[in-house]
């Protein structure tokens, strides 16, 4: 099993943790934002519902920008802006 | 189509459990003890899948990623149920007993915290987590939980590191509690007998200075409810606010004023702390106040019954096999985790041949009850089936089998969340939500040791995916 963090064009990043459950998705995702820089966005793709309030909480706090989150098909998706 | 199918799932599963209810109370009215523990499970797993509230999540998302969220909404639950709790002592309403003092309670809970961090969730979370379809967490709770608690209790594994003086000391003490030497045989047995049967148990309200020093009802709430839950549970939430939260609440304050900040600042910053996740928050609040009624209920049928014990109606319906030698079985009277999954783990062995009857634990405390009279394991159940309804009426049930590393580290935690359970005679629940709210100083010390280990969990996973970040990065 693993996870995927990929560069998907020149200020996007992708990081693909579906298959984790606590607390990999959320120590992924702080290490892939810590990797990327300012302004960069970065696009998480997980299928735990419990990494995902800490995710958001963990942007709000250091001052990231969720700029969109959905559910489809049981997946959730996150794209954050580095701040 | 999803959704619906999702609504149907939560209807039946909701369908059956209410069959279940009846099918018990018409086979006799005494399961209405059952009954009454299968719906607090069922409404805690809810609760808890609502909330996302774990307690390892509590301490791990703080090590983690900085996130305060959890932490503050067990502490809030925590404050919320020690009130109801002291209510309830003080009109003879509650089933709370202190537990053994001592320094075995925070190693316990350091084994246990390590163990929750590799398994993903604590005892309770990891309950809840099946109920959304995780089976790492159902890893965690079948292998750990149920059976390695279950071989931890009697096996003589662990004799190496009982001291002479614990030896001499469970010959005399199992003497004077009439415990026979045949029920004695496990390394479990002579750390129980041998040591914890000597500790101290401590309930501030109990206390000569705070019996003496306040008169009636009101040593529970200032002593057990003030001194040993509020303040210090405020106290924790000031800590975690200057360490995780302050620095970037004020600098946004700073510059919404243009300047200067003064004190109202940081009580607005403690305030925004606490209700930054409103989910988490409300949950802990309606979670303390629901293991509060718990307990009024569960004494209301003990007095129903006039027993103290399920192992007596257990007797009286004529199934004297499902309990102990002292004619009882774990019934502790409110929320709890880990020892009725040691029972079930206990009762699969022993359809294997092993003799779980052996021992102290199952053989003298706490019986070998058949999984479906087993009132405390119905709660467990209770809190899977609640949890899956939630999950499902909000479309987050996902069913995910465990692969490659994650098996290992559920295995390995859910072990480590059993072995760290037993020494403390509690989790995550008992030994630390249920102890701290009802006035008993160790349940600090098992949380201290939980977090000390969730400190060391994290750690450990953060140079791991340290590792793997840095492979996924070689092309760039």
């Amino acid at each position: 099993m693993a996870m995927k963090f990929e560069k998907t064009g020149d200020n996007t990043y992708m990081l693909d943790v579906c298959g984790y459950v606590c607390p990999h998705p959320q120590i992924y995702c702080k290490k892939s934002i810590e990797k990327i820089a300012e302004g960069d966005v970065l696009q998480v793709v997980l299928d735990n519902p419990s990494s995902v309030e800490t995710i958001v909480q963990m942007c709000d706090q250091v001052g990231h920008e969720v700029l969109e989150r959905k559910t489809e098909g049981g997946k959730i998706y996150l794209k954050i802006q580095k701040g | 189509m999803e959704e619906k199918r999702n609504q149907i799932w939560a209807f039946i599963v909701t369908g059956m459990m209410l069959l279940v209810s009846a099918i018990y109370y018409s086979v006799n009215p005494y399961y209405i003890y059952v009954i009454a523990y299968i719906w607090f499970g069922f409404a805690y797993g809810m609760m808890l899948q609502y909330g996302r509230f774990c307690f390892a999540s509590a301490s791990r998302d703080l090590f983690a990623a900085g996130v305060p969220r959890m932490a503050v909404g067990v502490l809030v639950a925590l404050m919320f149920f020690s009130v109801i709790q002291a209510t309830l002592a003080s009109t003879n309403m509650s089933t709370f007993h202190p537990a053994p003092f001592g320094i075995h309670t925070l190693i316990a809970g350091l084994i246990f915290g390590v163990g929750m961090v590799l398994s993903g969730g604590c005892a309770s979370g990891s309950l809840y987590k099946i109920g959304e379809g995780n089976m790492t967490s159902f890893l965690a709770a079948f292998f750990g939980l149920c059976i390695g608690q279950a071989v931890f209790v009697d096996v003589k594994w662990f004799n190496f590191l009982i001291p002479q003086k614990w030896v001499d000391a469970a010959v005399v003490n199992a003497a004077a509690r009439d415990i026979p030497v045949e029920k004695m045989t496990s390394s479990f047995d002579t750390y129980l007998a041998g040591y914890i049967f000597g500790r101290p148990t401590v309930q501030l309200s109990h206390t000569e200075v705070f019996s003496n020093a306040l008169p009636g009802i009101s040593k529970y709430f200032i002593a057990d409810t003030l001194i040993n839950t509020l303040i210090p549970a405020a106290v924790v939430i000031c800590v975690i606010y200057y360490f995780y939260s302050r620095k970037g609440f004020i600098k946004k304050r700073a510059k919404q004023k243009g300047g200067q900040t003064g004190f109202s600042d940081e009580l607005a910053g403690i305030w925004n702390m606490i209700t930054a996740s409103k989910r988490t928050t409300l949950m802990g609040v309606i979670i303390g106040m629901v293991a509060g009624l718990h307990i009024f209920v569960m004494k209301g049928l003990q007095n129903r019954f006039e027993i103290s014990n399920f192992g007596e109606l257990l007797t009286r319906m004529g199934h004297q096999s499902d309990t102990s030698i002292r004619g009882t079985v774990f019934d502790p009277g409110y929320w709890y985790i880990t020892s009725q999954e040691g029972q079930f783990g206990g009762w699969i062995l022993e359809k294997f041949g092993w003799n779980m009857h052996d021992n102290i634990f199952f053989g003298v405390n706490n019986g070998l009850p058949v999984p479906w009279r087993n009132p405390a394991l119905w709660m467990s159940f209770g809190i899977i089936f609640g949890a899956m309804v939630m999950a499902r009426l909000s479309n987050e049930f996902k069913f995910k089998l465990p692969k490659g590393e994650l098996i290992v580290w559920g295995l390995m935690g859910g072990l480590l969340m059993g072995f760290g359970s037993r020494p403390a005679l509690g989790c995550n629940i008992g030994a630390f939500f249920i102890r701290v709210a009802g006035g008993d100083p160790s349940g600090w010390l098992y949380g201290v040791g939980m977090v000390g280990g969730a400190f060391f969990g994290v750690k450990f996973f953060n140079w791991w995916s340290e590792r793997k970040m840095a492979k996924e990065m070689e092309s760039f």
